[in-house]
């Protein structure tokens, strides 16, 4: 079967009836301005030795570092069956099937998923995922607008404590659809957003408010206090949560009184290697009452014609397809090697394991704020529990410590100083299974000598 | 033929209009629209209390098929979305014109006038140059 299904002759047939002289004539309604005639910058094609030669080249320079690096993608062990099973022939595709419904292990995968990911966050319903962490969080502000009837405002609280990422590329996607974000400072104490400094929303109409458990520092919020207050002024909650903390810490489905509306979160830890930055996937959840509302595909499980079990595509009629402008988004299922990963890690783990896993993780954690904070000129700025990250203060530029570190083969965290300059010099640090107690001595022994190597501010 | 009552005004975009006594006017969508739809799964009706343009879409009606928008035949503020259909979105199928209303409007001044609304007779020669 050929590739390309039209021949010119086809073509030519296809706009001759709708009246077009040429392939062009479709896009005239594109101003001049907005079309981009060549693409400046892009070099010339390479075959698949010298690509392949380049990558390697480029991958090299990247070093194994020791990596204490979190802030939203986080080094787990992902066992050697994960990938070995996802790059099956079967499943090695990132999309779902235009006949969607003559694949159904590929349906019956990615329904397990939303299982999974509906049991992990105590919510009713599972979409088939996003694309990662920060659009999902983006997706669910504008389907909290559309599905929050009791607000017309499309205000969105977003406390800073949110990424910083995600807070940026939810104004990216949203804000010109006339949503508007508003955002919560945070107590510098205990690093958290506190429920007392929402007071001043009372009565006013705000659309949705933002919770991330844990938040950016690593710390713990008061979920249960900021829930009920929400729900209290008929504000819908948007909780962005770490799957893997899920194994450990109350899901959103039963955050305070009646749980968070929506939420979202970064599918990565779970089987994902981390891979420069990504392709990662996000998820998405929701109560039942919502689920019109919520963007992406939803795999359903029925009964054929036969009474046979069997997997298809459900709730299509809100999807670009039928919906077209009105569509609840144009999200698609193109994670889908993502989620497949992550489906045959969850699988391997088990609800034990990746309990052992965040348990691991925080220990770890623990310990590498233990040992850290014994260097002088280091110490926690903030106080209260957390789950595998913390932030560091320094006494000294965060950005010269992390050279000298790296000269040493650690990578041993994130600068904060681009993203909260008000802590001074500041440095997001990360544990997870994956560290071993040498391998934290290694890190304290280092940044002492990195301490020394930089003056002091 | 569908089933076109005499005492209704229709639109082209397959709204039915039905005067209440009390001024009001109630709005459901035309039997010719419900079987062309076919079975409804879920049906969004307004909220009281909104203000809507005439030809504004005000509510959606979703089948095993299709999802198609509602529009109100007339500019004026929803005095009732039908509360029967959230869980039974069938009754617009089987009573298209009575039980399976979809909303209540309190025309805006003049709106009624405004409004393009046809008769059963030209509503019916309008689906007919549909195919239907």
């Amino acid at each position: 079967m050929a590739f390309i299904p039209h021949t010119e002759a086809d073509v030519a047939a296809m706009l001759k009836a709708i009246g077009a002289r040429g392939i062009e004539d479709l896009f005239a309604e594109i101003p001049p301005t907005l079309r981009v005639s060549s693409l400046a910058g892009v070099p010339e094609e390479l075959n698949e030795m010298e690509i392949g030669r380049l990558m390697s080249e480029r991958a090299a320079q990247d070093g194994t570092p020791l990596s204490f690096l979190g802030a939203g993608a986080y080094e787990h062990h992902i066992p050697a069956a994960v990938w070995a099973i996802t790059t099956r022939g079967e499943f090695y595709s990132a999309y779902t099937p235009y006949q969607a419904e003559a694949s159904q292990g590929t349906l019956q995968m990615i329904y397990e998923f939303q299982t999974m990911i509906a049991r992990l966050t105590g919510m009713d319903v599972a979409n088939a995922s996003m694309y990662d962490g920060a659009s999902a969080t983006a997706e669910a502000a504008l389907m909290a607008v559309r599905a929050n009837r009791k607000s017309k405002s499309a205000r969105i609280l977003v406390p800073t404590t949110l990424h910083p990422h995600y807070r940026r590329v939810a104004v990216a996607m949203a804000s010109n659809q006339g949503l508007r974000f508003e955002e919560l400072p945070y107590c510098t104490v205990e690093g958290v957003t506190l429920p007392a400094s929402l007071a001043k929303y009372d009565g006013e109409d705000v659309t949705a408010l933002v919770i991330q458990q844990p938040n950016f520092f690593g710390r713990l919020e008061d979920v249960d206090a900021l829930t009920d207050w929400a729900h209290a002024h008929g504000i819908f909650v948007i909780a962005v949560v770490n799957p893997t903390s899920l194994a450990l810490l109350k899901p959103p489905g039963e955050w305070g009184a009646r749980g968070a509306d929506i939420a979202v979160g970064e599918g990565q830890p779970l089987g994902v290697p981390l891979s420069s930055g990504g392709p990662y996937f996000g998820f998405m959840t929701t109560r039942m009452e919502c689920v019109r509302q919520m963007p992406g595909r939803i795999v359903g499980r029925t009964l054929d014609a036969e009474g046979r079990d069997g997997f298809t595509l459900t709730l299509q009629a809100r999807e670009q397809h039928i919906r077209r402008a009105k569509a609840t988004s144009n999200i698609c299922t193109n994670q889908g090697l993502l989620v497949t990963a992550a489906t045959i890690y969850l699988s391997l783990m088990g609800p034990q394991g990746l309990a052992r896993t965040a348990a691991a993780s925080h220990a770890r954690s623990r310990e590498l704020i233990a040992a850290l904070t014994r260097t002088p000129g280091v110490r926690l700025a903030f106080s209260g529990p957390g789950f595998h990250e913390a932030v560091l203060l320094l006494d000294r530029p965060v950005a010269p410590v992390l050279k000298a570190l790296a000269a040493r083969g650690i990578l041993g965290g994130l600068d904060l100083a681009p993203y909260y300059p008000e802590l001074g010099p500041a440095l997001l640090v990360c544990a997870t299974e994956t560290k071993t107690a040498e391998d934290i001595e290694r890190y304290r022994a280092s940044l002492s000598e990195a301490m020394q190597a930089v003056r002091a501010a | 033929m569908s089933n076109l009552p005499a005492d209704l005004k229709y639109t082209k975009s397959h709204e039915w209009v039905r005067t209440l006594a009390d001024g009001t006017v109630e709005i459901g969508i035309t039997d010719h629209a419900q079987h062309a739809l076919g079975d409804l799964v879920f049906v969004e009706v307004p909220e009281a209390g909104r203000t809507v343009k005439q030809d504004e879409p005000c509510a959606v009606v979703e089948s095993v098929k299709a999802a198609s928008d509602v529009y109100a035949p007339l500019a004026g503020e929803i005095t009732a979305g039908n509360p029967a259909l959230a869980d039974a979105p069938e009754t617009v199928n089987s009573d298209p014109y009575g039980a399976g209303w979809l909303m209540r409007v309190r025309p805006a001044t003049g709106a009624v006038a405004a409004a393009e609304l046809m008769s059963a007779a030209d509503y019916q020669k309008v689906v007919a140059a549909e195919g239907g």
